[in-house]
């Protein structure tokens, strides 16, 4: 929590100024009573009536500098809590959009979110009160204590006993029920995921008509939070009395020490009552202070859960090449044309998996080759792409493009040059236009159209009224699985990329426009390298080189007629799907 | 702010108040307690005022009587500490039941309403009424309790005291004071509408976290991390400047009720001094007067306090009631049947509809299909297959004409007979958190691991499920996060599979799963099919062409109509996309 404070620190004079304007505001406060007695003293006394409306105009204009400075104090304090938490915001929001996708698939989005508002949330309102309330308070509780002292020290010493054992009253409750309210939050976490879930998964729950179950569901781990919140209030709810308690026993000894020492002589009547003011004066506070420390704990709770979120590292170690990917005829090696990408027996394990996904596999692509990588379900065909941008790290071996590790390049640099298609087809709100600019943000309107044509997009966007500028809601959800495919694969097209990497992206396509869309992409300009991951033999048959995987490992490598040769696997795949060359084939060996 | 608003924010108020109703016991206890409390507590400086009488000079200490009052203020300060403790259970227990209710119901109108609004509304939104808004609700609320009666009592009790003293000067504080109620209101009232838009622009920030975190992959694949951060940076500079106006604004009710106190003591002072003077007042009277006129306007300033904190708490309540009332999805009429003894006999005739009434998409369809009838759609991407479905199922309503199952207009069933009398395995596989078993069994709940096995077997899902650390019982994170897509779908299918429903719906049911396995499945598909009417979206010709009617759609609308050889014989769109599939590639 204490090393957010440094979001404070473009309101450096906000926070210094706004507790300042607070205590200025006290202290005309405090002086209020005294000018009350001087009209007691001298305007009663004397008989003197303008004395007593001067000294009355003087205490209205003491109210009115109060007000000034109190409506500074809250500005401050306003102006710094909410800059506070908009800087907050806005570093935790980079900070998390640095997450490596490993990182993303263990911590989950629904937390996230969660901390990144209904947290902040309660840590703005904590500031806001700590420096509105915060120096106020012990200021006036060691105020009252020194005059205490300047009255009797002897007496005094009750306030010495007293003031520590609330401390420890306040500050244990705290401690209590911190780790307490960290629980409350993720069990509000708990209830955000199963409000979450059951907004995407809709139709599914409703198929299965599974509504009631769901609502018992969530109405159970709601109580499990209302449940948390109770105790936690049950506990809180004990400072309150506690620290009346104590005060007031306080006050019950001071009588009895003062009746003693009055009795010896040592104090008049006039200071017993003076100093059963300072502890009243100081119940006042602490019950402020109790109500703050609520507040308090609250934020620094969920304080501590945005500052576990810094915590965890973000991204991964950059190199820092940077520039285009050499190929052979830029460094003059013949080697290194050989191999433009390139595995060298690279392992992978996703965090937290019990066995590695890809297991020592190697194998080296030309520029400019189309590659096919076919295989079963999670036989970890997306695993040997993810590597390629360097999404996930190997665990073992070596990824290099244009004959150097890809961890030495700049990661902007690396993935800049990679035109990526992933599995789920994911648009954001905006324009057609806007979305595939994500691409190439200088792109043409012209380079748009051009990467859409290639895309197959072209028909279904021209038929928009709106053309590019058609708005896509959130999750592109006014478009349909097909369509939102072809704009993915147009966005990743529009950068021109040296390496396209198309992970099983025309699942929802037919095989006639997915025939359309390969077709398309050979005769690009500057004629990427392209990774095609797919089911269908059909995509892939054509491919300059196709790797077939099976449980994680390399199973095949070569041309179709090649593996349709030699692999067995491979021809199970291709004949399971071409009913037709299996039936003749069997005729053939017949 | 117009009248109008104000007429909501009363509505809305009245409406927090019905739901206080529930807990009226509560709530007379919590009344009750502050009472009892504000009472000893005001009772408590007169005993020490008279142990202080006590208490004369030298010599002149009355040791007995010092006793007996300390006693009756021990009894005192006892008594209010547990009343004060009580009336904080109460207060808890009140607030946080309340706000439980509230979320409960905001979740089961969330389970019931139609897909059009889930589908038109950003989750995040969503998402951040049910918790953030229902959160600080809950910080009004609990905060109006513990404070408001409790101020409430101390002006009462204080009340009463001074007009025990001296009912002139009584007057002057009873006069002035609601200037403070004037003061407070006619800030509130500027308040509301800055806290409504703080809430809103806060919504709106939710949802475009959860747009950009929750694809993250995607923007870091682009390295769109520095555009997303400026859009973020727009809304978040916006939601400061509203946060600011909203919270100032706010703040400025204590100072300025505050200033309004200090005039009232001004105010006794004056009146006081001057009856000192001429002899109506002794000037012991007059420090209590003062005292007690402090004690009688602090409440004051913590009310206004509240006043602010249940502004924002009702711009809150205002947005998750919005949400709880919003119309739910066509009732079932009383008469609604249960569907029972499926054969598989669906009828659509005379079916129009369309997302928006700007863009017609099927219209005047008519289909017969007979128990057993397998339906094939196909059409090119993006051609509005899925739309059927959402018919089908009555995820929406037709616009016009009707959807008859067994000769019953589906609107007369109940939706739950109808859409259990579907098994249904979606493109997007959705999965929710918590086991393989949870995830399997959502259609038949009561399922042996014996069946279980055996469906998993059937989809060819055991063997990967195995292989997990868990087994069936492995702990699935959110939407499915650590299994791939093509495992996902093998689970939904597995579902299905447990519970073998009379009419199938299998839009690209196997789109993500490999080949080899696929071919497993479909001839399990085939197996399931025998006998049952199902709906089959599809791009592998070969499935299509054993359908007995196929439906060739595009752009949204049923171009064609037929079985296979039909088609192929009329030569249209069918035949093109026929030839092509293995022309192409």
């Amino acid at each position: 929590m204490k090393s957010l404070l440094i979001y404070l620190r473009n309101y450096k004079k906000e926070t210094v100024l706004a507790p300042l304007f607070k205590l200025l505001e006290a202290s005309f406060e405090l002086l209020v009573p005294l000018v009350m007695a001087a009209v007691i003293d001298n305007g009663i006394s004397n008989g003197d009536k303008p004395y007593v409306i001067r000294m009355c105009l003087i205490m209205v204009a003491l109210g009115v500098i109060g007000l000034v400075c109190s409506i500074t104090a809250q500005y401050f304090s306003a102006k710094a809590a909410t800059g506070f938490a908009t800087e907050l915001r806005k570093s935790l929001f980079a900070h998390i959009q640095n997450f490596s996708y490993a990182k993303m698939d263990t911590i989950g989005t629904s937390t996230l979110i969660t901390r990144m508002t209904s947290d902040v949330n309660q840590v703005q309102s904590g500031v806001n009160l700590v420096l509105r309330l915060f120096l106020r308070s012990p200021f006036i509780v060691v105020g009252a204590m020194v005059m205490a002292f300047t009255v009797d020290v002897k007496g005094a010493l009750v306030f010495v006993v007293t003031i520590p054992l609330l401390s420890v009253v306040v500050f244990g409750i705290m401690l209590i029920t911190m780790p307490l309210y960290k629980k409350v939050q993720s069990n509000l976490d708990r209830v955000l995921l199963i409000t979450r879930e059951n907004l995407m998964g809709a139709r599914v729950i409703r198929a299965f008509n599974k509504e009631r179950d769901e609502v018992r569901h969530f109405e159970k781990s709601n109580q499990e939070l209302t449940d948390a919140q109770k105790y936690v209030g049950k506990l809180s709810g004990l400072m309150n009395p506690l620290t009346y308690i104590i005060v007031n026993g306080a006050l019950i000894v001071l009588i009895y020490v003062g009746a003693l020492r009055v009795d010896t002589g040592i104090l008049t009547q006039g200071e017993v009552v003076a100093l059963i003011n300072y502890m009243s004066q100081i119940l006042v506070e602490l019950v402020k202070l109790a109500n703050l420390i609520i507040t308090v704990t609250k934020a620094i709770a969920c304080g501590n859960r945005i500052q576990r979120v810094f915590d965890e590292k973000a991204g991964i170690p950059e190199g820092t090449a940077d520039g285009k990917f050499l190929d052979g005829e830029d460094t003059g090696k013949k080697d290194a044309e050989e191999a433009f990408v390139e595995f060298d027996h690279v392992s992978m394990r996703y965090e937290g998996a019990g066995a590695d996904s890809l297991n020592a596999v190697s194998f080296r692509v030309k520029k400019g080759q189309t590659v096919g990588i076919i295989g079963g379900t999670g036989s970890g065909k997306s695993s040997v792409v993810n590597l390629i941008p360097r999404f996930y790290d190997v665990s073992a071996g070596q990824v290099r493009i244009g004959g150097k590790d890809v961890k030495d390049y700049k990661i902007k640099s690396l993935r800049g040059r990679i035109g990526v298609v992933a599995q789920k087809a994911v648009l954001f709100k905006g324009t057609i236009a806007e979305n595939l600019r994500w691409g190439n943000e200088t792109a043409s309107d012209a380079e748009l159209w051009e990467a859409v044509e290639t895309a197959q997009a072209k028909e279904f966007v021209e038929g928009r009224e709106e053309g590019l500028s058609f708005k896509v809601s959130q999750d592109g959800k006014n478009l349909s699985g097909g369509q939102r495919q072809r704009l993915t694969i147009a966005r990743a097209l529009v950068r021109r990329p040296e390496i396209l990497i198309l992970d099983d992206s025309a699942s929802a396509l037919d095989f006639a426009t997915d025939a359309k869309l390969r077709a398309a992409i050979r005769q690009m300009k500057g004629s990427p390298t392209v990774f095609i991951v797919s089911q269908r033999a059909s995509s892939i048959m054509y491919a300059d080189m196709i790797l077939v995987l099976e449980d994680g490992e390399l199973a095949g490598l070569g041309t179709h007629e090649e593996l349709l040769r030699d692999c067995g696997i491979y021809q199970e795949i291709y004949y399971s799907q071409f009913p037709k060359e299996a039936q003749e084939r069997e005729k053939g060996a017949q | 702010m117009g009248k109008h608003g104000k007429d909501r924010q009363t509505e809305t108020l009245k409406k927090v108040f019905r739901r206080l109703g529930r807990y009226r016991i509560f709530l007379l206890f919590t009344v009750l307690l502050s009472i009892v409390t504000v009472a000893l507590t005001l009772y408590i400086p007169k005993l020490t005022g008279k142990a202080v009488d006590c208490i004369v000079t030298e010599g002149q200490v009355d040791f007995g009587g010092v006793m007996e009052i300390l006693v009756q203020i021990g009894i005192c300060i006892l008594v209010t500490a547990f009343a004060q403790w009580l009336m904080n259970i109460c207060n808890n227990k009140m607030t946080y039941q309340i706000v439980r209710d509230i979320r409960n119901d905001a979740f089961k109108k969330i389970e019931i309403l139609p897909l059009k609004y889930i589908d038109g509304h950003p989750y995040g939104e969503v998402v951040s009424r049910v918790i953030a808004d229902v959160d600080q609700f809950a910080d009004g609320l609990l905060m109006g309790f513990t404070q408001l009666f409790a101020g409430i009592a101390t002006i009462a009790g204080t009340f009463c005291f001074m007009l025990s003293v001296n009912v002139k000067i009584t007057l002057v504080v009873v006069l002035i004071t609601p200037v403070s109620f004037l003061v407070a209101g006619f800030i509130a009232k500027r308040t509301y509408a800055m806290f409504k838009l703080q809430s809103e622009t806060r919504g709106e920030q939710t949802g475009l976290i959860e747009e950009m975190i929750g694809n993250q992959k995607i923007v870091q694949a682009f390295g769109q991390t520095e555009n997303v951060m400026e859009k973020f940076d727009e809304v978040n500079a916006r939601l400061q400047s509203c946060s600011l106006k909203a919270v100032f604004f706010s703040s400025i009710t204590n100072p300025a009720t505050r200033f309004v106190n200090s005039l009232v003591y001004t105010g006794v002072g004056v009146t006081g001094a001057i009856g000192v003077i001429n002899g109506s007042l002794s000037v012991g009277q007059l420090t209590s007067f003062l005292s007690y006129a402090n004690q009688y306007t602090k409440p004051f300033n913590e009310i206004s306090g509240v006043v602010t904190e249940l502004q924002n708490a009702i711009a809150c309540a205002k947005r998750i009631f919005d949400l709880i009332e919003e119309e739910p999805q066509v009732p079932e009429p009383e008469t609604a049947v249960k569907l029972t003894d499926v054969k598989g006999n669906i009828s659509l005739s005379d079916v129009s509809f369309s997302y928006v009434p700007e863009r017609k998409l099927i219209e005047h369809f008519n289909l017969e299909v007979k128990p057993g009838q397998r339906v094939a759609i196909v059409g090119p991407t993006g051609c509005g297959k899925t739309t059927l479905i959402n018919l089908l199922m009555r995820f929406y309503d037709v616009t016009d004409g009707s959807i008859r199952v067994e000769d019953i207009d589906i609107r007369e069933l109940t939706r739950k007979s109808l859409r259990a009398g579907y098994g249904m395995v979606l493109q997007e596989t959705w999965l929710k958190t918590g086991t393989i078993r949870d995830n399997i069994i959502m259609g038949k709940p009561d399922a042996t691991q014996e069946q279980i096995t055996a469906a998993a077997k059937a989809s060819h899902a055991h063997s990967f499920i195995k292989r997990l650390p868990k087994g069936y019982d492995t702990w699935i994170t959110e939407d499915g996060g650590n299994l791939s897509q093509g495992q996902k779908q093998l689970l939904c299918i597995t579902r299905l599979m447990l519970v073998k429903p009379p009419m199938l719906i299998l839009d690209e049911a196997t789109s993500s799963i490999d080949t080899r396995t696929e071919i497993r499945i479909q001839k399990a598909f085939a197996r399931l099919m025998e006998g049952r009417t199902s709906f089959i979206v599809a791009h592998r010709l070969s499935t299509i062409r054993e359908a007995d009617v196929i439906l060739v759609m595009k752009d949204g609308k049923i171009i064609e109509q037929g079985s296979h050889e039909e088609l192929i014989r009329q030569g249209g769109f069918y035949q093109n996309l026929y030839q092509s599939q293995f022309a192409g590639a």
